[in-house]
């Protein structure tokens, strides 16, 4: 399957460390769209800023690369004008969920289409190395030098509440399980929620003596299980993985066309 | 005509900026006067001292505020407290018996209507005390006429209300009739 | 009655205006006084087809605004004072994407929470220098509901043609006040419709290379060609850049395309000016009591005369320096603690003649504040 089509070689080389977990999800990403078959002219991919976010420069579709923590705004604004387009959101940790808290929490309340793939590598790597909300505590970054106090958010936990109507969780290595994903979430009529653990060996591993590119991978698969394995029973420590949500709920467009829809034949009478 | 110079005071809750701009739009739309109106805005949605005040004149109104009003209404003591000394000698202040005891001392008219009571009375539905004030300050002051009051309220008000404000209108019009000068 | 007369609030002849100029999407959160904008919004946007969202946040608002105008969409948010503060780093995106938007500010006291219910208009020097960065803004205020309707249009108009966010700078009185107001029939005031590529599908085309007269046609969003949009400095690819060059013509190109045409963005009136050795300057809702004053006096046989200012940035210095060039004095009346004054110092010979007439405790500047200021100016006490 080539993904080639759907990249701009004229912006490449990426500026992504090497080892960075970001260009699979990238690869897993087209490869979901590819396996879809929908058309380049259909996908919109809107990002904040990160060094997840600079995936829009990568991609030949229709692509807006935005402000700090705001792309799910921005997306808002384009989806409600263009319903018929795919809007897909890839994220940072920090970007979604620091200074795009907010705007993530409403945008899963409203259910609206979208999604967001939410690419947790537990630090802001782009400016180097400081702690981010996935950080966890005992943990180290640059403005955590002695060690981290803040707790880390669980993000499938929190989509949840929220209101996503599609919520899933894998890793940068269960890359075929990662391409599956994010075909029902694009598939799905609501907002979604891909979270993947992906690796930064150079701020993150690095710091915390994880090793590199490789050991940080290794480590999702031993970290991980599936939901509700009987492996989870005998470690809760075990990170789980799988679809957490999916469920039909009413989606924000469709709402709001209803009502648009409503109001003509009103005034039709 | 001379410049009309109104502030309409009470609590929230009483119609009276609803009654002010009845009055206003009144001149505009179908009078072809010209008017401003504008209002005091407090944090409360009900309760607390509400102000509106009206400028009517048939010459361009640029400075919208009103200082001095030529007539003043006065629906709750608190208002009656803190915006009587602010009417121009002359002028007249219309308030309400139930609602309102009158200074003595003052420069203006001061006319005491029974709106309020009237109102229970009749039609028994406080809401319409402000239409009812309203009649009485068009009779009083002849600014508008009564039938571009009630263009107004046809357009603003849900059909199955207008009877009852076309009544409270009514009786606040006989009640100012009684009063003119 | 006729139908095209309405007695409303300046924030109703707002929302009419916006809708007359073709706005198709809103997105705002609710702030005092400029809440009634968005009320009327979400009655009248579904009933033609358009899109009124409540975001979660201002900072929401205009992110959402700006993704809806590059689809194509006319936009519009409005707010206040906090509102706008939280706004200012969606502006800079879209001054620097060039994305069209209105972003009305019906100002109140402040700073901070400041006083939510009354007036105020200093927020003047903020609109042009909220947003962090070189960069030049469009600011238009108006001071009766007949002249705000003109500028919305005119507002809707200038993001179309220079491909820019421009501010409505209202003020609480104006936003609140009501008026009577006559809607113009369609097709009375012209509108500007976005300038689009002629390009065809599948042609190398580049989003951020303006024409020689520095406008931008471009495909919209979502369409036909696709392309990146993003707040870096970008090559005309839309692409980021580092090249000091590229950054260099970006930054000339987004400041020149306003800058170079304050003379056809500078709207302003003027009463009395011919003789006037005394000048008023002021805008918004003081300019009405600044004219009350010039008329009064006026009919005393005093030689005074105002200028209204219509778009206060970019800061129509040519209007000041070319009017005010003979005037003995020179008095602006704003509700804050000197903005334009500033501006206006700036612009003439002898800046010692100029005067500030002010208030800045939430009450409306009356008529009698300026005769005050008047007196003591000419010299007749205090």
């Amino acid at each position: 399957m080539s993904v080639k089509k759907f990249i701009r070689e004229r912006f490449f080389p990426h500026i992504w460390c090497q080892g960075c977990g970001h260009g699979i999800v990238l690869n897993a990403m087209l490869r979901a769209l590819s396996a879809l078959g929908i058309s380049k002219n259909e996908i919109v991919v809107v990002s904040g800023i990160g060094c997840s976010a600079r995936i829009s420069g990568y991609v030949d579709f229709h692509t807006l690369h935005t402000l700090h923590g705001r792309a799910l705004a921005f997306a808002t604004g384009v989806k409600m004008s263009l319903p018929g387009l795919n809007v897909i959101v890839p994220m940072g940790d920090g970007d979604a969920l620091a200074i795009g808290g907010n705007h993530f929490i409403h945008a899963a309340r409203r259910n609206i289409d979208m999604t967001a793939i939410v690419m947790n590598n537990r630090i802001y790597g782009m400016t180097g190395g400081q702690f981010s909300p996935l950080t966890g505590y005992g943990m180290k970054a640059t403005t955590a030098p002695y060690k981290n106090i803040d707790h880390d958010f669980d993000i499938a936990e929190l989509s949840r509440a929220a209101g996503a109507s599609y919520v899933a969780r894998t890793t940068t290595y269960h890359v075929q399980q990662l391409t599956e994903m994010i075909k029902e979430a694009i598939l799905h009529d609501g907002f979604s929620v891909v979270e993947v653990l992906s690796q930064c060996p150079t701020n993150f591993g690095r710091r915390n003596k994880m090793g590199g590119a490789v050991e940080m991978m290794e480590s999702y698969k031993s970290l991980t299980t599936p939901i509700g394995s009987k492996a989870k029973q005998e470690n809760p420590a075990l990170i789980e993985r799988g679809v957490f949500v999916q469920r039909e709920l009413p989606e924000y467009c469709s709402e709001y066309n209803a009502i648009i829809e409503k109001l003509k034949k009103g005034t039709e009478k | 005509m001379s410049r009309m110079r109104f502030v309409f005071s009470g609590s929230g809750g009483q119609g009276v900026i609803t009654a002010a701009i009845i009055l206003s739009e009144a001149a505009v739309l179908y009078e072809n006067l010209i008017a401003v109106q504008a209002q005091a805005y407090g944090p409360e949605a009900r309760g607390g001292a509400t102000r509106s005040d009206v400028i009517i004149d048939d010459q361009e109104i640029l400075f919208p505020k009103v200082t001095q009003p030529n007539f003043l209404v006065c629906l709750t003591q608190e208002a009656y407290h803190k915006f009587s000394p602010i009417v121009r000698p002359g002028g007249t202040i219309l308030s309400d018996t139930r609602f309102v005891t009158i200074h003595k001392k003052s420069d203006a008219r001061q006319i005491q209507l029974p709106l309020y009571e009237t109102i229970m009375n009749e039609i028994k539905k406080p809401i319409v005390l402000n239409i009812c004030m309203l009649g009485a300050v068009v009779a009083l002051t002849q600014i508008v006429q009564q039938d571009s009051i009630l263009n107004v309220l046809e357009r603003r008000i849900p059909h199955e209300f207008i009877e009852m404000n076309k009544k409270a209108l009514d009786l606040g019009i006989a009640m100012g009739e009684s009063q003119r000068m | 009655m006729t139908q095209n007369i309405k007695f409303i609030q300046g924030n109703e002849v707002c929302v009419e205006a916006a809708l007359y100029a073709g706005l198709t999407f809103y997105a705002g959160y609710p702030i005092t006084p400029s809440t009634e904008i968005a009320e009327h919004l979400a009655i009248r946007l579904p009933l033609i087809s358009g899109t009124f969202i409540q975001m979660e946040d201002e900072i929401a608002s205009i992110c959402a605004i700006i993704g809806a105008s590059l689809t194509g969409n006319k936009v519009m948010t409005a707010t206040s004072g906090p509102g706008f503060s939280l706004m200012q780093e969606g502006l800079g995106y879209a001054i620097m994407a060039e994305i069209p938007c209105v972003i009305v500010n019906v100002q109140r006291g402040g700073p901070s929470t400041g006083l939510p219910t009354n007036v105020s208009q200093s927020d003047v020097f903020q609109a042009q220098w909220g947003t962090h960065g070189d960069h030049a803004i469009i600011a238009m205020t108006a001071s009766s509901h007949q002249d705000l309707f003109e500028i919305t249009v005119d507002a809707f108009n200038m993001a179309e043609t220079y491909r820019t966010p421009v501010i409505l700078l209202l003020d609480e009185v104006i936003g609140h006040m009501r008026e009577r107001v006559f809607i113009p029939e369609p097709g009375e005031l012209p509108l500007v419709e976005r300038l689009k590529t002629a390009f065809k599908e599948g042609v190398d085309y580049h989003p951020y290379l303006p024409r020689e007269d520095g406008r931008l046609p471009m495909s919209d969003f979502g369409g036909i060609h696709r392309f990146n949009v993003t707040g870096l400095v970008h090559d005309m690819w839309g692409f980021p850049s580092n090249n000091p060059t590229i950054a260099k013509g970006l930054m000339h190109h987004l400041i020149d395309k306003i800058n170079n045409n304050v003379h056809e963005i500078a709207r302003y009136k003027e009463y009395h000016m011919d003789d006037a050795s005394i000048i008023l300057v002021s805008y918004g809702c003081s300019a009405r009591s600044a004219r009350h004053v010039v008329e009064n006096r006026r009919k005393r046989g005093e030689k005074l005369g105002l200028i209204e200012l219509q778009t206060l940035w970019p800061f129509p210095m040519h209007v000041i320096r070319n009017r005010c060039a003979n005037a003995r004095y020179i008095l602006v009346v704003e509700q804050n603690m000197g903005q334009l004054v500033h501006l206006v110092k700036m612009n003439v010979a002898r800046p010692d003649k100029v005067f500030l007439c002010n208030r800045i405790d939430g009450v409306f500047i009356s008529p009698t504040d300026i005769r005050n200021v008047l007196r003591v100016i000419q010299g007749r006490g205090v």
